[in-house]
């Protein structure tokens, strides 16, 4: 049988940050009746049983959900690895100790920029020296550091910075994730896609920068699929390996998938095993029987999968497409087209404002 | 980083990794930030002779003595693997 390794807890949409590349849904209000911590504890040992090795817990901000110590004790019981994705923002020395205690294995932090003025301008709200003191704290304990950095064209020039701040903070690994193009980044996408000329210069800079912290630093970098040759294998193939849980106890195959035209499958309604196994929801894109042409014949049908479901679906109308970032998509020009016109010489002046599309605050629960 | 790891270090699990036993898949696991390794019984022997106490040529020896056919230099490399992730570290000698 086909057995999930990774689980994304997504416990919760509240967020004190209004990043604008946020991948999370645009109407984060419908998502607000939140699972209880039963309700998620009993979801963590189903999908131990179902196979589910690394628990990533995330939002939104996990943070702000007061039961976080005794989700993350209930998965560390259960044998599961856990890792924290957060803002840092509510990591205070009180709750990171209990959350060690409780036997977190791993924190990642985002930070938004190597500087306060910028990296608070894009997550929209005063935040930096909060993360900062976060990251501080998380090495303090004894845990390893990752900080996470999504990537766009108001901070990727920055990046020899971004990394010397990780550096100095004694990071064990640095995510440089460019975006990719869900939820609030979708719709900025036009003010968030870097120039070809800012990526090859960022490209440069983490080439002598792994040789140089080799050893020392990891640095993972995620190149922006819009500029590859190929699709990613998004999720290492749908329903394959991995699983999303967001807020409501909805279950999907891909943290974007909300916005397919599928049927839903909730944690509420159903064993999280019915869901993998068999729910309508997974199976429709699983393998390559749904595939049409040109992946249907391609040797890379099962090194890509056909790419993501849900670009596809935003790019096309059509989750059963080619990713379009696929050049030998019949839907590639949407892709290029988006390129085209991120290459056409507009300024990027750093600190250039951000469409002011932010997140919707959850009322107060 | 790559190759293999003299035989008088003494590798120890870094403390992003863990070893666990999966009674679903009946294996051994290597867990680590964003990856995991699934062992076979001699890996996870390896990896749980790796205390940062004993040397590569100590935990050879101990396979020796639980295994017949143990290749000195398939551990050294396996071990190695591991250190460039960053799973494990090395002690000094």
């Amino acid at each position: 049988m086909l057995r999930p390794f990774g689980m994304l807890a997504e416990l919760t949409y509240a967020c004190p940050l209004h990043c604008p590349y946020c991948s999370n849904p645009l109407n984060l209000a419908d998502y607000s009746d939140e699972l209880t911590t039963a309700e998620w504890q009993r979801v963590f040992a189903e999908a131990r049983d179902l196979g589910v090795l690394q628990l990533h817990l995330s939002g939104g901000e996990p943070l702000l959900r007061r039961d976080l110590v005794e989700l993350v004790a209930r998965a560390h019981e259960l044998g599961m690895y856990t890792n924290l994705i957060t803002s840092g923002i509510g990591l205070t020395q009180r709750r990171a100790e209990q959350l060690r205690a409780a036997g977190l294995d791993h924190v990642q932090i985002s930070i938004q920029a190597d500087e306060s003025a910028l990296s608070d301008l894009i997550a929209g709200t005063p935040s930096f020296e909060r993360k900062i003191e976060a990251a501080r704290l998380v090495k303090e304990l004894g845990w390893p550091l990752t900080l996470n950095v999504v990537l766009h064209r108001y901070n990727i020039d920055r990046i020899d910075r971004i990394l010397d701040l990780a550096e100095s903070l004694g990071a064990d690994r640095i995510e440089l994730a460019n975006t990719q193009y869900y939820g609030w980044a979708w719709r900025n996408r036009a003010a968030l896609l870097p120039s070809k000329a800012q990526l090859d210069r960022a490209e440069s800079i983490v080439r002598a920068a792994r040789e140089r912290l080799e050893g020392q630093m990891e640095i993972i970098y995620v190149i922006p699929d819009y500029y590859s040759q190929y699709p990613k294998p998004c999720m290492g193939g749908w329903g394959q390996r991995q699983l999303t849980v967001i807020p409501n106890g909805d279950v999907l195959p891909c943290p974007a998938a909300h916005l397919l035209p599928l049927p839903r499958a909730s944690v509420r309604e159903h064993p999280l095993s019915w869901i993998w196994e068999e729910s309508p929801l997974f199976q429709r894109f699983r393998g390559t029987e749904w595939m049409p042409e040109p992946c249907r014949s391609c040797e890379r049908r099962t090194v890509d999968f056909g790419g993501c479901r849900c670009q596809a679906f935003l790019l096309t109308g059509d989750a059963a497409r080619t990713d379009p970032v696929c050049h030998l998509s019949p839907d590639h020009w949407l892709v290029a087209e988006a390129v085209r016109r991120a290459n056409e010489g507009k300024p990027t002046v750093l600190g250039n404002p951000i469409p002011r599309t932010f997140r919707m605050r959850r009322g107060a629960a | 980083m790559s190759g293999e790891v003299s035989l008088a270090k003494r590798p120890r699990l870094a403390r992003q990794a863990r070893l666990l036993w999966d009674p679903v898949r009946e294996r051994h696991v290597l867990l680590a930030p964003e990856g995991m390794l699934l062992l076979n019984d001699t890996g996870a022997a390896i990896v749980g002779l790796c205390d940062g106490n004993r040397t590569i040529a100590e935990i050879i020896e101990e396979l020796h003595r639980r295994y017949n056919r143990v290749v000195a230099e398939e551990v050294q490399h396996f071990v190695a693997r591991l250190v460039a992730k960053r799973w494990m570290e090395i002690g000094n000698a």
